[in-house]
């Protein structure tokens, strides 16, 4: 009988959920890109595109992109934490919009799973653009965990 | 007071026109797909699917961050419809999609919270939202969705936003 190493273990995590956010055709479709996953939670980013934008005065990104992001995200999250969901779904998500993110520039998310039950998952998040000291908007949700 | 007699395509064609100024000036409504049918005042906006919808493609299922933008959208054309809608009535706008300047400006989200009460199914999907209070720079907006029942909604959704200011 061999015993896996909790590395290879946690390795194996980041594949699975590596592979379940690529296969989603919302995030391919928006031009999502994976930047990191760890036990710590998840980061991904999308580039600005002509086709988001939500206010053709000022060139801003839509609202509805950066909820699509963060539920990425904050699913990515939940999909990454030790104790290895099978799947999720949000029962519940809420963004504050703190400014207009920089048109032209990417917007990054960063979300992390504070708290984990049998079968809900309790998950913050971060959009930043190019200013890293001054966030674009916020997000709390809470996930079902599929186990 | 608007004019009784006044031609009904005249009518018709002034709402149309500046409800399609309003949503076809939005590359991301247009990018998802979204139009809005409307009955007098009332309008309903409905997402036909689409394959790039899907955020769970084992089920399958509309992708959560769909249903947010989705209600959002219909959250923002109905609060700028709302606070247009008497202008418009009265002939002082004519919002056109060809003339930028003509075009309201559009209120800013402060806050979104999506409830998600069962998966979005691979099919067609309608919301109507309600502007709940309007003031003069706050504005707090409810929107329900749905799909194949009415009764039956698929998420809710409440928003707070930043009411445009004039000039």
């Amino acid at each position: 009988m061999t015993e896996e190493a909790p590395s290879d273990l946690s390795e194996q995590r980041r594949r699975i959920a590596r592979q379940f956010i690529e296969v989603i055709p919302h995030a391919r479709a928006l031009g999502m890109r994976f930047d990191m996953l760890s036990d710590e939670g998840a980061e991904i980013s999308l580039p600005w595109r002509e086709d988001l934008v939500g206010d053709p005065r000022s060139g801003v990104i839509h609202g509805g992109v950066i909820s699509a992001l963060m539920d990425t995200c904050c699913g990515a999250a939940v999909m990454a934490h030790p104790t290895g969901a099978r799947s999720t779904a949000t029962i519940d998500l809420r963004i504050d919009y703190m400014r207009p993110a920089v048109p032209g520039q990417a917007i990054r998310a960063k979300a992390s799973c504070y708290h984990i039950t049998r079968s809900v998952a309790f998950v913050r998040a971060v959009a930043m653009d190019d200013d890293d000291s001054r966030p674009v908007a916020s997000a709390t949700g809470a996930f079902t965990v599929e186990r | 007071m608007a004019d009784r007699n006044e031609p009904l395509s005249a009518i018709k064609s002034r709402r149309n026109n500046a409800l399609n100024a309003l949503v076809g000036s939005v590359p991301y409504i247009r990018w998802l797909g979204i139009s809005f049918d409307r009955r007098g005042d009332e309008l309903t906006a409905v997402l036909p699917f689409d394959e790039k919808l899907i955020g769970n493609p084992m089920l399958p299922a509309i992708h959560g961050g769909v249903t947010a933008a989705f209600l959002e959208v219909a959250a923002i054309v109905e609060l700028t419809w709302t606070q247009i809608w008497e202008d418009m009535e009265q002939g002082r706008i004519a919002p056109d999609a060809a003339v930028p300047e003509s075009l309201p400006r559009l209120p800013k989200t402060i806050d979104f919270t999506v409830d998600y009460l069962r998966s979005g199914l691979p099919r067609d999907a309608y919301a109507r939202a309600r502007v709940v209070r309007s003031g003069r720079r706050y504005a707090s907006v409810h929107v329900e969705g749905w799909q194949d029942h009415r009764q039956k909604l698929f998420a809710q959704a409440t928003g707070h936003f930043l009411m445009p200011q004039g000039g």
